[in-house]
Formats: structure tokens, C-alpha cells, sequence
């Protein structure tokens, strides 16, 4: 019993992590219908900003986060202006062929600078307090507590301010909204500020959690922040956040209970059958086709 | 000072000419095909070019199968399938082992053109399991289900010991020759031309412009999907087969979602819906990125740059749903000339 509780705490940390990374997926969809995989790259730029600024500027925790997350959103609303902006009206394969080749060139941009793994510094004091056989440490309380705060935010922003409503009205219709005095580019830019923030604020934790890094990690853990993105219903924000937590929930218990060769396979197999039996993710609608 | 460009620019015009009549003429199509065999048992026999330019000749081969294939589901179905490694490492693996446990090694070469269909058949077989599940689901979903495919097969090749694990297959003998790479892209561009402009083609083709509507027209969608998937599996398995007994060493690892991307830009960037185009893509990727190998780790930051900027002012790639004329049956080409005269004698007498 305690070996599960154990495994629900992982859980809840891997699923954190995902979760925030399929956000940033899920906001640029739901705005431009298009997706961006570019993101499990930035989420591990992410990871190399936190590595800079703790090895060479020394910094303490929050400013090393704050500057990482400043870093990729700056990335991010400079790869939306620069590579996505002239595809806006373009089919949407080539945005996403676009999408996969800023993510190569990112890995290996980065390759170039950091050939070798990379280890992070130790910026949280890290210190484990057993409570009935369950051994909780202060890293990953504060990965867990730190997303969901993020999350509220987000939540909040979307929800209730006028970048939000402004988002939500464009995500409902993309060529009315800019008539009514909506400023489309601004609110776009925005949206890829705030989700890539998130993937620099994943990348981050990643690198804290687990803290060797390479150019290469955010490829896998991209695609399967997408899995998670798709699983919620892509597009919907707390569907992306359920599907986080699903996703890492899955991968963790699978791994703890059987050989952890399997988990690959067990996770895949499992999100197949749910999108049998939900074609549109758990939270998504299926939109009505019209011929 | 003048002169300069516009010489230049004559130039480009005449090739470009003689380019546009070499791809019109479709008397020339058999003499190129002719030819090009000769030239893929020649150049071995006769060591015409050196080893390396052979095996990138081999490579380039194998990819315009993988993205000829490719271009059947992503490019005349309309679905985003990023699993095709999948399919690929299905057939390398199915043929691997044929050829280093099954078959005696002195028959391998003999025996080497049904390896490589077995191989193809086991990623057909295969292909009907994702085929089943794009009866319900479209686009992204889709994409979801084919990664999971692709992460799946990884994954059970990793826990299978009987093949390796994740240590793979090593000392698989050298069987594919250029010859044998050169007939099947031939057979692959032949059988998925003839494909795309069948009954089964057109069908392809509708669904991929508004499937509710043909299903209405009487497409059976299942039908038409189902042999698809098949097709395009099939030959990725062949690919397959032929890259493990060029590589001489296989693994999951090989197969990974970095070998899908590849095959993606090659499709894409040689334009989606024309063999044409998927043939320019995987010639042209495969060469350019021989070509950049002097600069080093420079290479793959450059490769992508120009992907980027190629996307941006030529969205749908270099061919985008144009297609040679040697590829377009007569037929085609007589109604589309009947429907231009006519539709210009209705201009004409509107006018």
C-alpha cells in the first residue's frame, strides 16, 4: 500500500510535467488549429536556459525559473512571428512541416553548443521526510504544488481577463473576431508567449527532477505530451491538463508494476483503446462536418 | 553589367525548356527505364562509380519508396500517418530474420526478392491493424494513433529477446544491389501510379477532398482506406527489407520518430499528392544532406533553415498536387485537353 502511495506521488510529478508541456500544445491549437511541434523542444530549451543561468549566473531558484520561462516564450513568439506568421493562410500540412523542421533545428542548434549531457546543478535543497512509510521530498512537492499554481493561472487568464476572452472569442471564429477591433496578431503572440512559458517552466522541473540534459530530450517527451494533448481532447485546457496526469499516471504504474521494458507498450496500448471508445479525446467535442 | 543576368537567366530558361520537353515526351519513358537498368547492373560490375556514391545511390533508392508510399496516405488520402518507421522496421525485421536464421546463407541471394516481399507482406499484414481504427477517427487523432503504433511496434521488438531486444540484429548479410533497389522503385512508382489512377485511386482522392460527401457518391470508404494503408505498408515494408541488408544492422532504435520526420519532409517537401514530387523530395533530401556533410554539426542546423524557408514561399513543396506528365495516363491527358478546348469556346462565345 505504501509502495503505491509512492508510485501515486511519481505519478503526480510525471504527470505535472506532461501536463504542463501538453498546454502549451493544446492553446496553440485551439487558436490556430495548428500543431506546433516545435514545443518538446522548446520545453527542452526550457531545461538549457535553467542549466545557463544556475551554472553561469549562479542564480537561485525562482530568477532561474523566471528567466527561463521569459527565454523560451521570447523564442517562442519569435519563432511564431518569423516561421509560422507567412503560413497562416497556407494548407495546413506545410505549417506543420515547418513546425517539425524549427524543432530539428532547434535540437541541433543547441547540439552545437552542448555536444555532451549536460548535468544541472542542485537548486532546491532537496530534503525527504518519511511519513508512514511513504518518502515525500521537497522537490517533488514543489514540482507538483509549482504546476498547479501555474495551471490556476492559466486557468485564471483564460477565464477571466481580456487577453483570455480575446483568445477564447478568436479560437470560436478567426475571421470575425478581428473585425471587432481584436488585434488577431497580438492575442496570437500572447498565446505562444504563455503556453511556451509553460514548456520552459516543464523544462525547468524536468531538469531539476531528472538532472542530466541533452538536445535530444524534449523530442520523446514532446511527442508524448501530444499523446496527452490528444487524450483530453485537443484544444480543450483542462482536457490537456487531465491528460497529463493520465498519461503519467499510466507510465509510472505500469512501470512499477511490471518490467519497466513494458511501459512503452502497456501506455500506448491503453491510449489506443481510449481513443476507440472516445474518438475525440475525453473532454474534446466532435465538431459537425458539413459537406 | 547588364548582360550578365539576363545570359544567365537564358540559360535557365533553355534548360528549363529542354527539361519541360524531356518530361512531356512519354515515348522516352521505356528508353529511361531501359537505360537506367543497364546502368544499375553497369555500374557495379564495371566499378563506374566509386563505392560511396553507390550506396548513396541505394539510399536515395530506398527513400523514394518510403516517400513515394508515404505520399499514397499523407498526400492522396489527406491523413497525417507519422508511423510509417513502423511499418519500415516490420519489414527489416521480417526479412532480417529470414535471411540470418531461416535461410541457408548460401541461398540468400537467390532467394533475396521473396525475402523482401515477405517482408513487405508482414508490414501489410500490420497495416491493416492501423487501417481498422482510421475507419473512425480523422487528422489528428489519426496522427495520434499511428505514433502509438510506431511506439508500440518499438516497443515490442525491445521485448522480444528471440530477435535481439534492444540490442537489435547484427551481421545481416549485404544483399540489396542497385539493380534490385532499382526494380523495386520501379515497382513501387508503377503499382502506386496505377493505384492512385484507379477506380480505387479516385476513391482515394475524394476522400481525401470530403469523405461524408464520396461516401454519399458510393466510395466504399472502408474498402478504399483498407487498401491503401495495405499498399503504402507493404512497400514500406519492402524499404525495409532492403535498408536492414544495406545497413547490415538493425535495431529498434533505428526506427525511431526521427526516421518518420525524415520520411515526412520528404514527402512534403517535394509536395504532397504527385509521385513526381515525392520522387524530387527523397532525391533532393538525401543528396543535399550528403552534399552539407562537410559541415559537420552544421549540417543539420542548415538543413532544416532551408526546409523553413522553402515551406514559407513554396508552401505545398516543390511539386504540390502537379505531377509529370510521363505519370498522367493518355486518357487524363485527353480530357483535361477536351474540357480546356471547350471550356474555351464557352469563354469565347460568353465573351
Amino acid at each position: 500500500m505504501t509502495y503505491l502511495f509512492q508510485q501515486v506521488l511519481n505519478a503526480l510529478q510525471l504527470g505535472s510535467i506532461y501536463a504542463l508541456i501538453a498546454l502549451g500544445y493544446t492553446m496553440v491549437y485551439g487558436i490556430l488549429t495548428m500543431i506546433n511541434f516545435a514545443h518538446g523542444d522548446l520545453f527542452m530549451l526550457g531545461a538549457f536556459f535553467c542549466f545557463l543561468a544556475a551554472t553561469f549566473l549562479h542564480l537561485p531558484f525562482i530568477p532561474t525559473l523566471l528567466i527561463a520561462m521569459i527565454g523560451v516564450a521570447i523564442v517562442g513568439v519569435l519563432i511564431e512571428r518569423f516561421a509560422y506568421k507567412p503560413l497562416r493562410q497556407a494548407p495546413r500540412v506545410s505549417a506543420i512541416i515547418t513546425a517539425l523542421g524549427v524543432g530539428i533545428f532547434l535540437e541541433n542548434f543547441t547540439l552545437v553548443f552542448a555536444p555532451y549531457p549536460q548535468s544541472v546543478p542542485t537548486l532546491i535543497k532537496n530534503t525527504t521526510w518519511v511519513i508512514g512509510g511513504v518518502s515525500i521530498s521537497s522537490l517533488q512537492l514543489i514540482i507538483i504544488a509549482l504546476s498547479i499554481v501555474l495551471m490556476i493561472l492559466l486557468d485564471f487568464i483564460v477565464r477571466k481577463t481580456m487577453v483570455g476572452m480575446a483568445m477564447r472569442a478568436i479560437s470560436w471564429d478567426k475571421a470575425i473576431v478581428p473585425l471587432m477591433g481584436i488585434p488577431l496578431d497580438l492575442v496570437i503572440s500572447a498565446t505562444f508567449a504563455l503556453g511556451t512559458s509553460l514548456g520552459g517552466a516543464a523544462g525547468v522541473m524536468y531538469a531539476l527532477a531528472f538532472p542530466v540534459i541533452d538536445p535530444y530530450m524534449g523530442v520523446l517527451i514532446g511527442w508524448k505530451a501530444f499523446i496527452a494533448a490528444v487524450v483530453g481532447g485537443i484544444g480543450n485546457i483542462r482536457g490537456a491538463m487531465i491528460g497529463g496526469f493520465i498519461l503519467g499516471g499510466v507510465e509510472i504504474l505500469v512501470a512499477a508494476f511490471l518490467p519497466s521494458t513494458y511501459r512503452d507498450f502497456v501506455a500506448f496500448t491503453l491510449l489506443l483503446v481510449l481513443l476507440i471508445f472516445r474518438p475525440y479525446g475525453i473532454l474534446g467535442k466532435p465538431r459537425p462536418q458539413k459537406v | 553589367m547588364t548582360n550578365q543576368p539576363s545570359s544567365i537567366k537564358n540559360w535557365i530558361e533553355r534548360l528549363g525548356a529542354l527539361w519541360e520537353k524531356i518530361v512531356s515526351n512519354r515515348k522516352l519513358l521505356p528508353i529511361l527505364l531501359v537505360v537506367g537498368l543497364l546502368f544499375s547492373f553497369a555500374i557495379p560490375q564495371f566499378g563506374l562509380l566509386n563505392q560511396y556514391v553507390v550506396l548513396i545511390m541505394i539510399y536515395v533508392g530506398i527513400n523514394i519508396i518510403l516517400s513515394t508510399s508515404l505520399n499514397l496516405i499523407n498526400g492522396y488520402m489527406g491523413e497525417f500517418s507519422v508511423g510509417h518507421a513502423g511499418f519500415m522496421a516490420v519489414g527489416a525485421y521480417v526479412s532480417a530474420i529470414l535471411t540470418t536464421k531461416v535461410i541457408p546463407a548460401n541461398l540468400a541471394p537467390w532467394l533475396f526478392p521473396l525475402v523482401v516481399i515477405a517482408g513487405g507482406v508482414g508490414a501489410g499484414l500490420i497495416g491493416i491493424l492501423v487501417a481498422v481504427p482510421s475507419f473512425k477517427t480523422r487528422g489528428d487523432y489519426l496522427a495520434i494513433v499511428t505514433l502509438a503504433f510506431l511506439m508500440i511496434v518499438k516497443s515490442v521488438i525491445e521485448n522480444i529477446e528471440a530477435i535481439g531486444g534492444p540490442r537489435g540484429i547484427p551481421g545481416v548479410t549485404l544483399l540489396t544491389t542497385l539493380p534490385w533497389t532499382f526494380i523495386w522503385v520501379v515497382i513501387t512508382v508503377w503499382v502506386i501510379r496505377n493505384f492512385v489512377y484507379s477506380n480505387f485511386g479516385r476513391g482515394v482522392l475524394s476522400i481525401r477532398e470530403d469523405e461524408i460527401a464520396s461516401d454519399l457518391m458510393s466510395v466504399n470508404s472502408r474498402q478504399v482506406k483498407m487498401l491503401a494503408f495495405v499498399i503504402s505498408s507493404f512497400f514500406a515494408g519492402v524499404a525495409g527489407a532492403l535498408f536492414a541488408h544495406v545497413l547490415q544492422f538493425i535495431s529498434p532504435r533505428v526506427f525511431d520518430i526521427v526516421k518518420s520526420t525524415d520520411i515526412l519532409i520528404m514527402v512534403y517537401l517535394g509536395g504532397i499528392g504527385s509521385i513526381a514530387g515525392s520522387i524530387l523530395g527523397a532525391v533532393i533530401f538525401t543528396i543535399l544532406l550528403e552534399v552539407l556533410r562537410p559541415l559537420g554539426m552544421w549540417r543539420m542546423v542548415l538543413m532544416p533553415l532551408v526546409l523553413v524557408i522553402l515551406m514559407i514561399y513554396r508552401p505545398r513543396g516543390i511539386m504540390g498536387l502537379r505531377e509529370f506528365r510521363w505519370f498522367v495516363p493518355g486518357y487524363d491527358l485527353f480530357a483535361s485537353k477536351i474540357w480546356r478546348k471547350k471550356k474555351e469556346a464557352k469563354d469565347a462565345s460568353a465573351s
